[in-house]
C-alpha cells in the first residue's frame, strides 16, 4: 500500500491586501482579484520555504529513513546547481539520497507527486518526500502581480503508516501557451486573460477529473473533496459544478488567502483537505498548468493516529500585514533600493560552503562525548572550560532544537533589506549557544529569554559571484 | 607565574597626532608626525633606537599594505628590526607590550611602539564592513549573525539590563552620564576629534544605532595615529627626569567559551577580568580601587566602559551605576576615567587607540595634562579591548612614576 505518510506546508508571514496594491497601481491597472496573498519575506524562496514545509511534514516521522526528494517549483534559485540538493542538505537526508527538480510547469507539484507515488509503488525506494514551493512575481500593474501568492507544501510519501493511499492518476498535456517565462526573464508573459481563463483553465481541470473518474470507474458522489487551484473565483466554482460536485464536495479556495503559489498550490491545497480528512474519503487531486494532472487518494484510518495535523490551517492563523507596497517591491528586488557600500557582499568562497557543508547547510555542531556539551560550530577540543577533551566530538544538529533568546538587538547600523537587523545569542534547549539572525519578527516584539526555534533563510546575497549564501535564523516560536 | 617586567622599561617619549576625520593626512604623514613627537619628547634620534613595533593598522591594512614596512620607510628606519602585530582595536597597545617585552629580555636598549589607522579612507561611517576585511573569517562570515560592533556590543546592555534590573530608561540614562562625562573631559583636549559638551537628555533620546544604543554611546570613528619609545628602566633617567615606568602589561584573549558556552552572562567581559587578574599581580596591586589613581579605559560603547568598571574590580559586580550617579568616574571624582575623552571623544582610530590612552597617562603622571590635569596621580592604568563581548582580546597596561 502505497501513499501520503505524512504532509505538512508553509505560509510566509507577510500577508499583502490586494488593496494595497491598487492603492499603488490602480492609476495604472487593477486585477480586481478580492482578498490579500502571502509575500515571502526578503530572506525567503522557493528554496527555504520547501526547506520549511518539508521541516513541518517530517517533524514528527523524522528524515532519517527518507531515500529521496523532489523539488517542485517554476521559481527556482538557481537554473544550474540543484535546487533539491539544497533542500535535503537543510532536511539533513544523508548523501545517499536521490534529488531530483521538477519545474518549468505549475502542474510540477502534482507531476512530482505522481512521479513519487509511482517510485515507492515500484520498491524502487521507501520514503520520498516531496516539496513544492513558489515564489512568482509579476510586473507591476499585472494580473500575475496580484493573483500570484508565495507558499509551499511536502508531502512523505512511504508505504506503511499510509494515511492515504495513491489510488491512481490520469493526465493531460497541452502546449497552451497561457503564461510563458524564456531563460533570464524574471518575469512572465501572459496571453489575454479571457482566453486563457475560457480556453485553457476552465477546460484543463475538467478534462484531467472526468478523464481519471472514467479510468477508475468512480462517480462524483463517491469523492469527498475535490482540489484544484483557483486562478478566478467565479470559474473555479463552475469547474466544479460543471464536474458533477456539490458546493461541499469543493475544496475551499486559497486564492483569496493566499494566493496562486504555482506549483505548490494545489499540494498546499491538499494538505488543507488533508488537514480535515476522515478515514474513508477518497480526496481527488488535480493541478493546472500545460494540461493538467489528476490523481487520488483514499483517507485510511491511520489519519487519526496522527498527533498534529498542522500545515495550512495553522499558517493561514499566522499572519502580519505588508502594508508597504515599496518594501513588497523591494523585498523581490523590483525596486533597487540604495544598498550603500555596507550592502555589497562577496566574494564567497566556495570551497568553505563545500568544507563546512553539514555545518552550514545542516546547522551541525558537535557533541562532547565527555562532557555532553553541544556547542557550534563543531570544535575539535571542547569549548567547556571545565572538559576541553580533545577529539571526543559526534555530530549534533541544531536546527531542529528550539532556544530562547538570551539577548538581541536591532541593528540600524548593519545592511539589511528590511532593517533594523535582528539579531540574538540563541541558547538553545540541551545546551549550546550562538549568535543568529532573527527574521519574521519585530524588533519591538522581541524580549529577553523569548523562545525561539530555527529557519533556513538566505543569509545574505553575493552578488558578484551569483551565489544565495543559505544559512539558518531564528525565529519566534510560533505553534 | 613569572615575576613580569614591573619596573624594568621606562617610557621616555611619546607623541599623538590630532585624532579625527583628516582628510588631507596620509598614513605616512600620521606615522611620522606621531614618531616626530615622540623623538622630540624623548630627546634622542632615529639612530638612538634599536628596534620597532608598528601597531595596526588592522581594518585599513587595505590602504597601507602588510608588514611593518610601511613604518619603516615611512620614518627611514635604517634596518632596524620592525614588525607589524594586530590583535584588533587592541594593536597599539600590543605593539607597546612588544617594544617592552624587547626591552625587559634585553634584546634592545631602546624601542619604539607605534599605532595607525586611517578608518576614514574606507568610505564607510562607523567600522568598515566585517565581511569585507574578513575580519572574522570566511566561515564566520556565514554562520555569525549579520552583526555590527554596536549591535554586538548592543546585547551587553540588553543583557546587563536585565540581570540587574533595569529598565531601559534606567540603563540608557547611566549610559548617557558616562558619555556626558567624556564629552566634558574631551572638550578640554585641543587634540580629540569631538570637542562637545552632551546633556544627559541627548544622549538618552538620541537615534538608536543597535539597540539600546543610540548615537552617543557610541564612540568616534577616526584617523590618528600615537607612539611611545621605551627604553632599559636603569637608563631612563639619562633621557629625562620625569620619566613613566610601565608595572605590567598583559592581555587576554577569549577561549571561545563566551561565543559557544552558556555559562557567560553577557553582562561583563571576561577577558578584562583575567587579564586585569594579572596585571593587578604583576604590578602589586592589592585594591584597585584605592591604588589606581586614573584610568583610560575601551569605551568603544558607553556600556563597554560601565562593565569595565566591574570588570576591573572597582565597582562591585551590578553597582556600577552608583559609582556613576555618585560621580566617582568624573575628572574630579575619586578615579577619573577618560580624562582626555576616552575613544568616545578622542576618537578611536583602531591601530592608535591603545598608544593614544598611554599618551594620556604618561602627560597626566607628567603633570602636563592642562586644563583637564588630574591632582598628583600616581598609578594609571589602561585598557585596550580588540573584538566584542562575546569574542575579544583585552590587553591592560599600568604605568607610574
Amino acid at each position: 500500500m502505497t501513499g501520503i505518510v505524512s504532509f505538512g506546508a508553509y505560509i510566509p508571514r507577510y500577508r499583502m491586501s490586494r488593496k494595497t496594491i491598487t492603492a499603488a497601481m490602480g492609476w495604472y491597472a487593477s486585477a480586481g482579484v478580492p482578498g490579500e496573498k502571502a509575500v515571502a519575506n526578503y530572506d525567503e524562496d522557493s528554496v527555504t520555504m520547501a526547506v520549511a514545509a518539508g521541516m513541518n511534514c517530517l517533524e514528527e516521522t523524522g528524515s532519517g529513513s527518507v531515500e529521496a526528494l523532489y523539488l517542485a517549483t517554476v521559481n527556482a534559485p538557481y537554473k544550474e546547481r540543484q535546487d533539491a540538493g539544497i533542500v535535503a542538505g537543510a532536511l539533513d537526508l544523508g548523501t545517499a539520497v536521490r534529488t531530483a527538480d521538477f519545474t518549468d510547469s505549475t502542474k510540477a507539484g502534482t507531476s512530482a507527486l505522481i512521479a513519487g507515488c509511482e517510485a515507492v509503488k515500484s520498491g524502487s525506494v521507501r520514503k520520498l518526500v516531496v516539496c513544492a514551493a513558489d515564489c512568482r512575481m509579476g510586473k507591476p500593474g499585472s494580473f500575475e502581480e496580484a493573483n500570484y501568492g508565495d507558499g509551499a507544501a511536502a508531502l512523505l510519501l512511504g508505504d506503511s503508516n499510509v494515511v492515504a493511499t495513491f489510488q491512481g492518476s490520469y493526465s493531460v498535456t497541452h502546449d497552451f501557451m497561457d503564461r510563458w517565462r524564456a531563460e533570464d526573464e524574471k518575469f512572465p508573459h501572459s496571453s489575454e486573460d479571457r482566453w486563457i481563463r475560457d480556453e485553457g483553465y476552465t477546460k484543463f481541470i475538467n478534462e484531467a477529473i472526468a478523464g481519471l473518474l472514467a479510468k477508475y470507474e468512480l462517480t462524483p458522489k463517491e469523492i469527498a473533496k475535490a482540489v484544484y487551484p483557483c486562478l478566478y473565483p467565479r470559474e473555479h466554482a463552475a469547474i466544479g459544478k460543471s464536474a458533477g460536485f456539490a458546493p461541499e464536495q469543493i475544496q475551499q479556495e486559497l486564492l483569496s488567502s493566499v494566493g496562486d503559489c504555482g506549483a505548490a498550490h494545489p499540494l498546499m491545497m491538499l494538505v488543507a483537505a488533508l488537514e480535515e480528512a476522515k478515514p474513508g474519503d477518497r480526496i481527488v487531486v488535480a493541478s493546472y498548468g500545460n494540461g493538467a494532472d489528476a490523481m487520488f487518494f483514499e483517507v485510511t484510518d491511520e489519519i487519526t493516529k496522527m498527533k498534529s495535523r498542522k500545515g495550512v490551517k495553522a499558517g493561514l492563523g499566522l499572519r502580519a500585514d505588508l502594508a508597504s507596497y515599496e518594501k513588497y517591491l523591494s523585498f523581490r528586488g523590483i525596486l533597487p533600493v540604495e544598498k550603500g557600500i555596507r550592502g555589497e557582499t562577496g566574494p564567497t568562497q566556495v570551497p568553505v560552503l563545500w568544507r563546512d557543508r553539514h555545518e552550514i547547510l545542516g546547522l551541525y555542531g558537535s557533541k562532547c562525548k565527555k562532557c555532553n556539551t553541544p556547542q557550534y560550530p563543531s570544535q575539535r577540543i571542547c569549548v567547556n572550560p571545565g572538559c576541553v577533551a580533545v577529539d571526543q566530538m559526534e555530530p549534533y544538529r541544531f536546527a531542529d532544537k528550539k532556544g530562547r533568546l538570551f539577548s538581541y538587538t536591532g541593528d540600524s547600523l548593519a545592511f539589511s533589506v528590511s532593517p533594523p537587523e535582528m539579531y540574538g545569542v540563541i541558547d538553545f534547549e540541551g545546551g549550546g549557544r550562538y549568535i543568529l539572525d532573527v527574521t519574521d519578527s519585530d524588533p519591538e516584539s522581541l524580549a529577553v529569554d523569548m523562545p525561539v526555534e530555527m529557519t533556513f533563510r538566505r543569509r545574505y546575497v553575493d552578488e558578484m559571484r551569483g551565489i544565495y549564501a543559505y544559512f539558518w535564523k531564528a525565529t519566534p516560536v510560533t505553534a | 607565574m613569572a615575576e613580569g617586567i614591573r619596573d624594568k622599561v621606562a617610557i621616555i617619549g611619546m607623541g599623538c597626532t590630532r585624532f579625527g576625520e583628516l582628510w588631507d593626512k596620509s598614513h605616512e604623514d600620521l606615522m611620522v608626525e606621531a614618531y616626530l613627537e615622540a623623538l622630540a619628547d624623548a630627546g634622542i634620534e632615529t639612530k638612538d633606537i634599536d628596534a620597532a613595533w608598528q601597531g595596526g593598522p588592522e581594518m585599513t591594512e587595505v590602504s597601507t599594505g602588510h608588514s611593518a614596512i610601511p613604518l619603516s620607510t615611512a620614518l627611514k628606519l635604517p634596518f632596524l628590526p620592525t614588525t607589524k602585530v594586530e590583535n584588533m582595536c587592541a594593536s597599539g597597545s600590543e605593539a607597546l607590550r612588544a617594544a617592552a617585552y624587547a626591552v625587559a629580555a634585553g634584546a634592545c636598549d631602546v624601542a619604539l611602539a607605534l599605532g595607525i589607522e586611517k578608518l576614514k579612507d574606507t568610505g564607510y561611517g562607523g567600522l568598515p564592513e566585517f565581511s569585507h576585511v574578513i575580519a572574522v573569517g570566511t566561515k564566520l562570515r556565514i554562520v555569525l549573525a549579520n552583526n555590527t560592533t554596536p549591535g554586538l556590543f548592543g546585547m551587553m546592555a540588553t543583557r546587563y539590563f536585565a540581570k540587574y534590573g533595569l529598565s531601559p530608561q534606567e540603563g540608557k540614562t547611566a549610559l548617557a552620564k558616562i558619555s556626558v562625562k567624556s564629552h566634558h573631559n574631551g572638550s578640554m583636549c585641543e587634540k580629540a576629534h569631538l570637542k562637545r559638551e552632551i546633556t544627559v537628555d541627548q544622549a538618552v533620546n538620541a537615534p538608536i544605532i543597535a539597540w539600546p544604543l543610540g548615537l552617543f554611546d557610541c564612540c568616534g570613528v577616526s584617523d590618528g595615529s600615537a607612539a611611545a619609545i621605551v627604553c632599559r628602566a636603569d637608563m631612563a633617567h639619562k633621557f629625562r627626569n620625569d620619566p613613566v615606568f610601565i608595572k605590567s602589561s598583559q592581555i587576554a584573549a577569549c577561549s571561545g567559551e563566551e561565543l559557544m558556552y552558556t555559562d557567560y552572562d553577557y553582562a561583563h567581559v571576561e577577558s578584562t577580568t583575567r587579564a586585569a587578574a594579572r596585571a593587578y599581580k604583576e604590578a602589586g596591586i592589592a585594591d584597585p580601587r584605592k591604588e589606581i589613581s586614573m584610568m583610560e579605559v575601551h569605551d568603544c560603547f558607553s556600556i563597554t566602559e560601565l562593565v569595565t568598571y566591574e570588570d576591573l574590580g572597582i565597582s562591585p559586580r551590578g553597582k556600577a551605576k552608583e559609582d556613576i550617579d555618585a560621580g566617582f568616574f568624573e575628572l574630579n571624582g575619586q578615579i577619573p576615567c577618560q580624562p582626555d575623552g576616552g575613544l568616545k571623544c578622542f576618537g578611536h582610530p583602531i591601530g592608535a587607540s591603545g598608544l593614544r590612552m598611554m599618551y594620556e597617562m604618561y602627560k597626566q603622571l607628567q603633570g602636563k595634562a592642562g586644563p583637564r590635569q588630574i591632582k598628583d596621580p600616581k598609578i594609571g592604568l589602561t585598557h585596550n579591548l580588540g573584538g566584542v563581548p562575546p569574542r575579544n582580546v583585552v590587553a591592560i597596561n599600568i604605568v607610574g612614576l
